[in-house]
């Protein structure tokens, strides 16, 4: 039961993007076209999860046990980078497939906030293991979901006449208050 | 100026370790000195709840006591005020995880017949103009909860049949609040013989 | 380019807000009234200023390969303190901060001038850049939480001017993406007839 309250809370109640604003950079950067946006989000999946789990047993085995909190922020973005690194090297010599259809976002994700986001919350939140992982999980499925539907949106807005001064990231920005508002209907169902 | 140190192993390796150590080292200095202004700040905001709460005292006790609500695990700090031999009120810690933003921590005060004599938020993520309502600096809707007594005031809100005006367009907010002060009123009357 | 062109960039021709579109996330995320957003405009300006600082001071020492690592870590630390002394000083803004403090460490504003400005320019020049691409940060955070709080609940520094109930989407998510695309597009102009 509380996992279903996580996922549904995570994807649409509080989505992360519309709603916390994380991952703002990615979300206009990348959100051009349907088919870069939805290799973004997998690639948020991918290292959402394995991040929220390291940083989880970073700080409940080696943090915590040795009373240095405080260096939280400092540990959590180092074993972020490390692990983008990682990923994109084993990803490499594995997959030669999977890494020519993410590589391109795999390092843009180490400056992602999300990402870090989401493993602080998640340890601000008190999950246990299993809960952080459907959290990170299920907040990179609502960061997919707002993405997409934002590009599919923006494929159409090109096509569209704009005043001038509202061309580009204005007309994006009101665009996405508008998603945000929409989203907003979801509030009160969990 | 000196030339730039080349990208071999052995620089790249000891730099990291030593830009890593001296920060590691500045940062644990800096965490000493603030320890101290950081537990002060938290004590004082918990002093200054516990005034606003409950009438004039001159002695506090502190009990922590199991939730009368909810996982056996939780447990609710009560401050116990005194004056002179008298029993005068108790500010109760207490919390909810149903708020829209999370956890919500409030203080309630109540009176020796369980009256809730004031109540004041320690913490909350409610959305400003809406859930932040509850905060004593953003309206007076917390103020219907006061002089009011559990035993005819149905913790509640109107929307669950109970006696509590929600916050508009805030039901989820307000239903937290009205969670976190029953907590409070339920554990309160369950361990009134240990006071 | 001067001194005071490099300290005046910021503020309006680089404008890291609304011009070169950076650091959006707590952009949007604090600015709920104007004394958030100037709290964390501020707590950014530390960050910058101490960061160029460093990272010139040892942009010499630092080899190539690891450079990026290395700002990370210094940047880091510098937000650590910030989130320390804030906790301790000024704990009612943290509270309304909250995880936006940490994430000064992936703001890309933080590392872009350490990778762009500060490991190629002198100690002096790199400071002035910090505290103008910083204050340029927090007058546009100051701004956008003006302009959120005066529609939303018509006060601007919680003083009330206009007693009224306002439109309060602009303090809820979408008033905020709405509030600042307009706020683009109007500067969008104003660089332009300039």
């Amino acid at each position: 039961m509380t996992y279903i309250i996580i996922i549904i809370s995570a994807i649409f109640v509080n989505n992360i993007v519309l709603a916390q604003f994380l991952g703002i950079c990615p979300f206009l950067g990348v959100s051009n076209k349907i088919s870069t946006s939805v290799g973004m989000g997998s690639a948020v999946l991918f290292v959402m999860t394995l991040a929220t789990i390291v940083t989880w047993l970073v700080q409940n085995y080696v943090l915590m046990p040795l009373g240095i909190p405080f260096l939280q922020t400092i540990a959590f973005i180092l074993v972020i980078a490390a692990l983008v690194q990682m990923v994109e090297i084993i990803l490499k010599k594995v997959s030669p497939a999977l890494y020519s259809a993410l590589g391109v976002f795999l390092p843009l994700i180490t400056t992602n906030c999300a990402v870090l986001g989401v493993a602080i919350l998640t340890i601000q939140k008190d999950f246990n293991l299993m809960e952080g992982v459907v959290f990170a999980i299920a907040n990179a499925l609502g960061f997919s979901l707002a993405l997409v539907t934002f590009a599919s949106i923006r494929e159409h807005l090109d096509l569209m006449e704009v005043p001038a001064g509202m061309k580009g990231v204005p007309i994006a920005l009101v665009t996405a208050g508008i998603l945000a508002l929409a989203f907003m209907g979801f509030t009160g169902i969990v | 100026m000196a030339a730039k140190r080349e990208s071999t192993f052995f620089n790249m390796v000891s730099t990291l370790l030593l830009v890593s150590a001296i920060s590691a080292l500045a940062l644990g200095s800096v965490y000493n000195l603030t320890k101290e202004p950081i537990a002060l700040a938290k004590k004082k905001k918990q002093e200054e709840a516990i005034k606003a709460v409950l009438p004039a005292f001159d002695r506090l006790v502190t009990k922590k006591f199991k939730s009368g609500v909810g996982e056996e695990k939780d447990s609710l700090q009560f401050n116990l005020a005194y004056q002179g031999d008298q029993f005068v009120g108790a500010a109760i810690n207490t919390f909810t995880n149903k708020g829209f933003g999370g956890e919500i921590k409030l203080m309630v005060g109540l009176l020796p017949d369980e009256t809730i004599n004031n109540i004041s938020v320690l913490e909350h993520k409610e959305t400003p103009g809406l859930g932040d309502k509850m905060a004593k600096s953003k309206s007076t809707w917390s103020n219907q909860f006061n002089g009011k007594n559990p035993a005819t005031f149905k913790l509640a809100v109107k929307k669950d049949k109970g006696d509590v005006d929600a916050i508009t367009a805030a039901t989820i907010s307000s239903r937290a609040y009205t969670d976190a002060v029953n907590r409070a009123v339920v554990t309160f009357g369950a361990n009134k013989g240990g006071i | 380019m001067n001194n005071l062109q490099n300290f005046t960039k910021g503020f309006f021709k680089e404008n890291p807000v609304f011009v070169l579109l950076l650091g959006m996330c707590p952009t949007l995320g604090v600015t709920t009234s104007a004394i958030n957003g100037l709290g964390m405009g501020l707590a950014t300006t530390f960050v910058l200023v101490m960061s160029n600082l460093v990272v010139s001071l040892v942009k010499d020492f630092i080899p190539d390969k690891v450079r990026i690592p290395s700002f990370i870590v210094i940047i880091a630390s510098f937000v650590t303190v910030v989130e320390l002394a804030m906790q301790g000083y000024a704990p009612a803004l943290f509270d309304q901060l909250g995880l936006f403090i940490p994430l000064i460490v992936v703001n890309c504003i933080v590392l872009g001038r350490a990778e762009a400005f500060a490991s190629k320019n002198t100690v002096f020049s790199s400071v002035v850049d910090g505290l103008s691409m910083g204050l340029g940060f927090a007058l546009a955070l100051m701004i956008l939480g003006s302009v959120r709080e005066l529609l939303g609940s018509g006060a601007i520094f919680n003083i009330k001017l206009i007693n009224h109930d306002m439109i309060l989407v602009f303090v809820l998510a979408p008033g905020a993406f709405i509030a600042l695309g307009y706020l683009i597009a109007l500067m969008n102009k104003l660089n332009k007839t300039k």
